[in-house]
């Protein structure tokens, strides 16, 4: 390769990873209390399997649902259920959680128990069922249910698993810290999910701007001579860890538009999705904890922190020392594409990579200004798609005309918004295209029938 | 727990830990959708560096024409902000000549101007040109021509004679007299007119179509000047190379066989390049972010349409200059060219959704 692995369009903002990519990931304390909502995934709720005044433990099932794509939550402490309601969700809603009290033991449940050293030699589909059962979504923080992405056609033949250690998001240092601390679970993860889903070979996409893991991870892959892996080194841009920019930039390949990864014969995992699937099918753990980043300059002390699911992000900050002066902002997520809460109640969940407290000064609402056409936007989309025009016709209600413009190509990745002069809500736009043609479809096919 | 107890610790204590002492109003939290950073980039940015990079133009018709530059450009653009603040005062809505855009225009419009002209012309130009070529489409990003073109042809059509009435430049720091003069393409179609080929236009010394020592507009007359700006809106990436490159590129190679069949008849290509507004036209005009295509292949058509216009209008139209009306056409064309010419879009090969 003469040029570095790239895609094109893209954007270099301030990456800020400075903050914690250093700081080995810590333990948290299990907190008193956890919510854990029923929907921590894409796909249908589930139905809550205990009530009010049950005695949970840790690992033990909390809810299920009957539909396949949907992922089972689990209790991440051991205590008393006291809560079963509409708690306040980190996509801005409220809904049904589960609401555990800790009985301070922090004792495992029986179910959750189990030792399979050879759980290479199941079948895929018994491993896939563990991972369905774990309740593993994507970790990335797209929360799609992992057993339903690695359910591929039987006439679809998989060449390449594609994992996914970029993390292009600013600030984020989860998942780099996954690839130093827990390199070997992460290549066991890999097997069983090449295994999984039949894949010739295995490529890992991390950043030039992560030469340690890198370096840590191309030397785990020495020790694996069966296991035909390599590490592609991506250039640092955002997003280059969106499935499709990476798929892109490593393979040189892209999945048709309205399409999914499978239909080029590709399956696209986190790393740290990676190695929840290696504890769930060598000890049975469900996922009941992650890293989460909680940085930023609002915060008092940035740290790479395990924390249970169903933690309010109230307690996680307060491990954290608290806020350093004004909060302004507090984001689940990164900066390009995480969700700014309105509540400190609310739980981290499944998707959760970080906590980002932007500080009061450095948080302004500004009115947008007219789009006066200067495309940079389409330079920087990297879907190649031309944002002004959505965003123009969002704002005169134009949905029909949007249509020209390939609205539900778009993946929302914020380039656009970013490199606006006129500072216009541009993906906020382009969500609201969505909505309508998807109400205006449903409305056309619900009349239809 | 400890943080729900309203305990009055020593202060000491307090001031180390200030959120543990009590239980801490509850943070007033900021909600907006993603994404949650911006790059520096503004509106405002852009155009007053665009106004910075007409002013090595400006200057030199300061230079060149002294008193009779500087009113014109005073009142011209005076009057674009005026009419501008006008406008948004009368409709009640927020004021934005701070934007810079408005001072866009009337620069711009001013340099497009005759040196000398009738102190009117230009305030008469930068009314119409905001009121008419901007205000009326609902401001700035929602008109589709050029507001300082809109001004300039207006006056063209109305004030024909006032808009061709030229002096050679004068510096008055030389202690030069002002002189009425031909511009070299007044020359050359005076020349075709007359039947006398190319006629005076055949002395015209290039070097001083290059530094500006020729009679023009205001800001057309510098070429050097007008590189330099565009080379720094070029650097910065506010224009691209594509419009202008096309432009400039399409007027010499189509001038260029009629120049090699009879050198007598027809100017050369670089004649053409480097006097009247071409490079003004091309490098800050037919550039203008609102009304051009925004994509790279259609600006390059774009730029083709502008310098094919304008050498039609040069050597067999009605008006000595055609690049204001050149770009004005392709302007109107900038919808329909941004609507069919649209960048690679990712996956868009395989969109059947067909396994590969």
């Amino acid at each position: 390769m003469m040029t570095a692995l790239t895609f094109h369009g893209g954007i270099h903002p301030y990456y800020g990873k400075e903050l914690t990519q250093g700081a080995p990931t810590e333990e948290m304390k299990a907190p008193q209390r956890v919510v854990i909502p029923l929907v921590q995934h894409i796909g249908a709720p589930c139905e809550p399997l205990v009530k009010i005044g049950d005695q949970v433990f840790k690992g033990q099932r909390l809810g299920e649902a009957k539909s396949p794509v949907s992922a089972p939550v689990h209790a991440s402490i051991s205590g008393k259920v006291t809560g079963l309601g509409s708690f306040p969700h980190p996509s801005g809603k409220e809904f049904p959680a589960v609401v555990i009290e800790s009985d301070g033991r922090d004792v495992w449940a029986e179910e959750a128990l189990a030792d399979r050293p050879d759980g290479l030699s199941l079948d895929p589909a018994a491993l896939r069922e563990i991972v369905r059962g774990a309740g593993i979504v994507g970790m990335g923080g797209a929360t799609f249910p992992t057993h339903v992405k690695l359910q591929v056609p039987a006439e679809t033949k998989i060449h390449t698993l594609v994992i996914n250690g970029v993390e292009c998001e600013p600030y984020l240092t989860a998942d780099h810290r996954v690839m130093l601390e827990q390199t070997p679970e992460l290549i066991e993860g890999i097997k069983i999910l090449r295994r999984i889903v039949q894949a010739e070979r295995v490529v890992i996409g991390i950043e030039d701007n992560k030469p340690d893991a890198v370096a840590r991870v191309r030397a785990a892959l020495k020790g694996e001579p069966d296991l035909p892996a390599e590490v592609k080194v991506l250039k640092t841009k955002y997003p280059q860890g969106g499935e499709k920019q990476l798929i892109k930039a490593a393979l040189g390949l892209e999945v048709p538009s309205g399409g999914l990864p499978f239909q080029i014969g590709i399956v696209v995992q986190n790393v740290g999705t990676a190695v929840a699937v290696y504890e769930a099918v060598r000890f049975g753990k469900p996922l009941i904890d992650r890293i989460v980043t909680v940085t930023g300059f609002g915060i008092r002390h940035p740290k790479n922190l395990r924390v249970r699911i169903g933690t309010r992000v109230r307690d996680v900050l307060d491990a954290c020392e608290g806020f350093h002066g004004e909060p302004g902002k507090v984001i689940f997520g990164g900066p390009m594409m995480g969700m700014a809460q309105h509540s400190l109640d609310v739980p981290i969940i499944k998707g959760t990579g970080g906590v980002l407290v932007f500080p009061r000064e450095r948080v302004a609402a500004e009115p947008f200004r007219p789009c006066i056409r200067c495309a940079l936007c389409i330079e920087a989309c990297p879907q190649g798609l031309l944002p002004n025009m959505l965003s123009v016709a969002a704002e005169g209600l134009h949905f029909e005309e949007a249509k020209h413009y390939h609205p539900f190509d778009c993946i929302e990745c914020g380039c656009c918004d970013y490199v606006c002069p006129s500072r216009r809500p541009i993906v906020h736009h382009i969500k609201h295209v969505k909505a309508e043609l998807t109400a205006k479809k449903a409305q056309a096919v619900k009349k239809a029938s | 727990m400890a943080e729900e107890q309203p305990a009055t610790p020593p202060p000491a204590k307090a001031e180390k830990a200030p959120e543990k002492a009590k239980a801490p109003p509850e943070p007033k939290l900021f909600v907006s959708a993603w994404p949650h950073v911006r790059s520096e980039e503004s509106v405002p940015r852009i155009m007053w560096t665009v106004v910075a990079t007409l002013l090595p133009a400006t200057l030199v018709s300061v230079y060149f024409f002294g008193w009779d530059a500087l009113y014109v450009l005073l009142l011209t653009t005076g009057a674009a902000l005026g009419t501008e603040a006008a406008i948004q005062r009368l409709l009640k809505q927020p004021l934005t000549i701070e934007d810079g855009s408005a001072t866009v225009t009337g620069l711009l419009l001013a340099l497009t101007l005759p040196p000398g002209s009738p102190w009117w012309l230009g305030i008469v130009g930068g009314v119409i040109a905001i009121a008419l070529g901007k205000q009326v489409f609902g401001g700035l990003g929602y008109n589709p021509f050029n507001p300082a073109l809109v001004g300039r042809v207006f006056l063209l059509i109305a004030f024909p004679l006032e808009m061709t009435t030229w002096q050679l430049p004068h510096p008055p720091m030389l202690g030069v007299e002002a002189v009425s003069g031909a511009t070299p393409l007044g020359m050359l179609q005076v020349g075709r007119l007359t039947g006398k080929g190319i006629g005076e236009a055949a002395e015209v010394n290039l070097w001083d179509a290059f530094i500006g020592h020729i009679g023009g507009s205001l800001g057309e007359t510098s070429a050097l000047a007008l590189l330099l700006g565009g080379a720094y809106l070029l650097y910065r990436h506010y224009i691209t190379w594509h419009i202008p490159v096309s432009m400039a590129a399409t007027v010499a190679l189509l001038s260029l066989p009629f120049w090699l069949w009879d050198p007598t008849r027809y100017a050369s290509p670089q004649f053409h390049v480097f006097t009247g507004g071409l490079l003004i036209g091309a490098l800050f005009m037919a550039t203008d972010m609102v009304t051009c295509p925004t994509t790279p292949k259609g600006q390059l058509l774009f730029g083709f349409g502008c310098g094919l216009f304008t050498l039609l209008i040069r050597m067999w139209g009605g008006y000595p200059e055609g690049v204001s009306f050149a770009i004005l056409l392709m302007n109107a064309a900038t919808p329909i060219i941004d609507r069919y010419i649209q960048p690679a879009r990712y996956g868009a090969r395989g969109s059947g959704a067909s396994p590969a």
